[in-house]
């Protein structure tokens, strides 16, 4: 009986976060989001130097060959650094799903380009995971796709990762005959999103999704890391919340002093010390334990939501009206955990999703 | 990570189980101390199941300590529903700290009869003007030639009425400063000078009682530790009560069988379980349990391997009690107005427990650490924020 970290994924974690605190963090987010470029190709080849690209592409395809409690790991730094660097897609849903459900040729071609850092993949699966809003979903014909998909994640992308109703998935690449991207704006600059347009645009089956639970699978595995990806941005702000009030001084004391202020922070302690061991729960459930795998990763990134939100908010009211300002930036990390939360499920979708795993509903 | 307990320890679940089905029919309902209760006790622990870990000199049955091994006999009597033995401060409580604290004597004269249910103790600690600041408590005991002579009033005294025994804080030096004044007391509640009075709870029952002292004469050498150590020796006792609030294995038990209220009662001919709201407010509870699960297996696992997680073991008295308590809430909303229901009456929900439970974790928010102290140890202790100033004190000394 072993449940915590080991000795390789505590290194593993260290070596990410040691890279990060010098590389991400608020002036590399600030930087990115106010500059012209999309991505951030340094870091992202430094990342895929570090192994984060190829975390959990096996090794004969040019990976690491860890597993999704790994990549856990690695999502949850990355959440704490606010890193702009393509993850949650282009190193764990595309890479499991062409891993898994991708022919020979298909892995030949994609994984050891992922690994190597050559090549982003991205995921435009929202309807899937969400439901289709503004009349987006796809129509596939034979081998041609038509229609939209919104929130395409870590885009722009080389190719996306995509979806049909009937749960197939698809691998397009991003220069393919009738395929248009157009970015969306939203609150978090550290992540973008695009929007997906088909018309007859050519699409290849990963064959061994066709008729499977391929694409819970996949969604599954992009739940958990969002909701480590909020545990990390949650910490951090846990953390700078209490680096403040045991510094800045009111009425002669430091105001973390006042139990006003020191209860705040013990609730954001109490409620977000369990899901340390939830997500590490739920990304060891993606592992290990498939009968079980769905249901926690629907209430992981439910329940992390629930309390990502109350740390948000609350880490940002210790701060008082410094909180509120561009100047301290805190808002980078609050608009991350707003962000992940709306993604691949809000939480009551997925607490439905948990009641029709269970049988709960008729 | 390796959720499995190891093969090693498939034999003793069996022996368990086993046990459980030779021996259930004897196992009591309820109650303190019939005949039936001390017989069953008495045979948990000469088969291992209850005191398993103390020592036999002291009445116990002396095997050597194994988490897993505890865990698995917890698991396998609470998924039987069968009573795993006495519990109760004297056994909780007072057993641990007289084995890290108590003479020889002391361990040899109070644990075997306390462990058999034959000495039931109760907690003398919490005083009218010494609630989460019981250290200033004022029952004082002074020397006289070889007796305390105890005087004082204390409150929140769960089973006073029944117990045999009482394990006391009262100061002892009245000029040091007050952590340092205070000693920790063994006396029989058969003590001339004593009054117990019931405590009645929101609940109906007398949970609580008050106790008073009137010139209690307690033998000198009835003191755990040495005099102005009391505080040292309650705090020993103190770690071993929070660890047991809020267990999230009773919570899930209690999750499951709010399930099963859901599915079986209907309102417009409905299922509540059927209702879109009334369902997502249990998937939240739900949300909740799972992740102090989690949290529970991460203090399991360090406890075995000997790492620390003090965090996730300072908040489990808050975060376990505030959920249980919302737990209970919500299923006596999801009856509406037959939730109200209590006592004896038409149409009352399995015997009246979802009230009767909710209002009784109130008292545990309350008892054992108030949520508001539990915030004050996460913060300071957990997170390094600073403690309150000293306020002069406003009758200057």
């Amino acid at each position: 009986m072993e449940f915590g970290l080991s000795s390789d994924q505590q290194m593993l974690k260290d070596s990410i976060d040691r890279y990060l605190a010098d590389h991400a963090g608020l002036t590399k987010a600030r930087g990115f989001a106010t500059s012209s470029s999309s991505r951030d190709d340094g870091l992202r080849r430094a990342l895929a130097e570090l192994g984060v690209c190829g975390l959990i592409i096996d090794e004969a395809h040019g990976g690491v060959g860890l597993r999704l409690l790994d990549a856990a790991l690695v999502a949850e730094s990355l959440g704490h650094y606010i890193a702009p660097a393509p993850f949650v897609a282009n190193s764990v849903m595309a890479p499991l799903a062409l891993m898994r459900a991708g022919s020979d040729a298909q892995k030949q071609n994609w994984l050891p380009r992922i690994a190597a850092g050559e090549v982003v993949v991205g995921a435009a699966v929202a309807e899937s995971a969400a439901g289709a809003r503004e009349g987006a979903g796809l129509r596939v014909q034979g081998q041609s796709i038509t229609g939209k998909a919104l929130f395409a994640l870590d885009a722009p992308a080389d190719a996306y990762l995509i979806a049909g109703a009937n749960g197939t998935l698809y691998l397009v690449a991003a220069k393919a005959k009738g395929l248009a991207a157009r970015p969306l704006s939203t609150i978090d600059k550290t992540r973008p999103v695009m929007e997906l347009t088909f018309h007859g645009t050519p699409v290849e089956a990963l064959p061994g999704s066709i008729g499977t639970d391929m694409l819970d699978r996949v969604l599954d595995a992009g739940r958990v890391m969002l909701a480590a990806d909020t545990l990390g941005a949650a910490s951090n702000m846990l953390d700078q919340a209490v680096a403040y009030a045991n510094e800045r001084e009111q009425f002669g004391r430091k105001i973390g002093s006042f139990q006003a202020v020191k209860h705040l922070c013990a609730e954001m302690a109490a409620a977000l010390e369990p899901c340390r061991s939830m997500v590490w729960y739920a990304g060891f459930a993606l592992d290990a334990l498939p009968e079980e795998a769905h249901l926690s990763a629907c209430h992981t990134k439910a329940h992390l939501a629930e309390v990502g939100k109350f740390v948000a908010k609350t880490a940002t009211e210790v701060h008082g009206g410094m909180g509120f300002t561009d100047l301290l930036g805190l808002h980078y990390w609050f608009k991350r955990i707003g962000f992940n939360r709306q993604m691949l499920g809000s939480p009551e979708r997925l607490r439905e999703a948990a009641a029709r795993a269970q049988s709960l509903i008729a | 990570m390796d959720l499995s307990y190891g093969p090693e320890y498939q034999a003793l679940r069996t022996e368990v189980r086993a046990f459980i089905d030779k021996h259930k029919d004897q196992a009591p309902r309820a109650g303190l101390r019939d005949t039936q209760t001390l017989a069953w006790q008495r045979l948990l622990i000469e088969s291992g199941y209850a005191a398993r870990t103390i020592p036999k000199e002291y009445g116990g049955y002396g095997a050597n300590p194994d988490i897993l091994e505890s865990r698995i006999i917890a698991e396998e009597f609470a998924s039987a529903r069968v009573s795993s033995g006495l519990g109760g401060q004297g056994i909780s409580m007072l057993v641990p700290t007289l084995l890290e604290l108590g003479t020889e004597a002391q361990k040899k004269y109070f644990i075997p009869p306390t462990l058999r249910g034959e000495m039931v103790w109760c907690q003398g600690y919490s005083e009218p003007g010494a609630g989460s600041d019981l250290a200033s408590l004022r029952t004082k005991a002074e020397l006289d030639g070889d007796e305390w002579v105890v005087n004082g009033q204390k409150i929140w005294t769960s089973t006073a009425q029944f117990a045999d025994w009482i394990f006391c804080l009262v100061r002892t030096e009245p000029n040091a400063p007050k952590h340092q004044g205070i000693s920790f007391l063994l006396f029989s509640m058969k003590t001339p000078g004593i009054e117990v009075r019931p405590l009645v709870t929101m609940t109906g029952d007398a949970t609580f009682n008050e106790v008073f002292f009137t010139d209690v004469r307690v033998p000198k050498h009835q003191i755990v530790g040495k005099r102005g150590e009391g505080w040292f020796v309650a705090n020993s006792i103190l770690r071993h009560e929070r660890g047991s609030l809020g267990d999230p294995n009773a919570t899930l038990s209690r999750y499951n069988a709010l399930v099963e209220l859901m599915k079986k009662e209907t309102v417009d001919g409905c299922r509540l379980i059927d209702d879109p709201l009334l369902r997502d407010r249990l998937m939240r509870i739900q949300g909740r349990v799972m992740a102090m699960r989690a949290n529970d297996l991460r203090l399991l696992s360090s406890k075995l391997n000997n790492t620390q997680a003090p965090l996730a073991s300072m908040i489990v008295k808050l975060e376990g009690t505030e959920l249980r308590h919302d737990l209970e809430g919500l299923a006596i909303d999801v009856l509406g107005e037959l939730g109200v229901l209590y006592g004896d009456t038409p149409y009352l929900k399995d015997g009246g427990s979802w009230q009767y439970q909710y209002m009784f974790f109130l008292g545990l928010i309350i008892g054992g650490g108030t949520s508001q102290i539990q915030k004050n140890i996460i913060s300071e202790r957990g997170l390094g924020m600073p403690k309150e100033p000293k306020i002069a004190s406003a009758k200057g000394g």
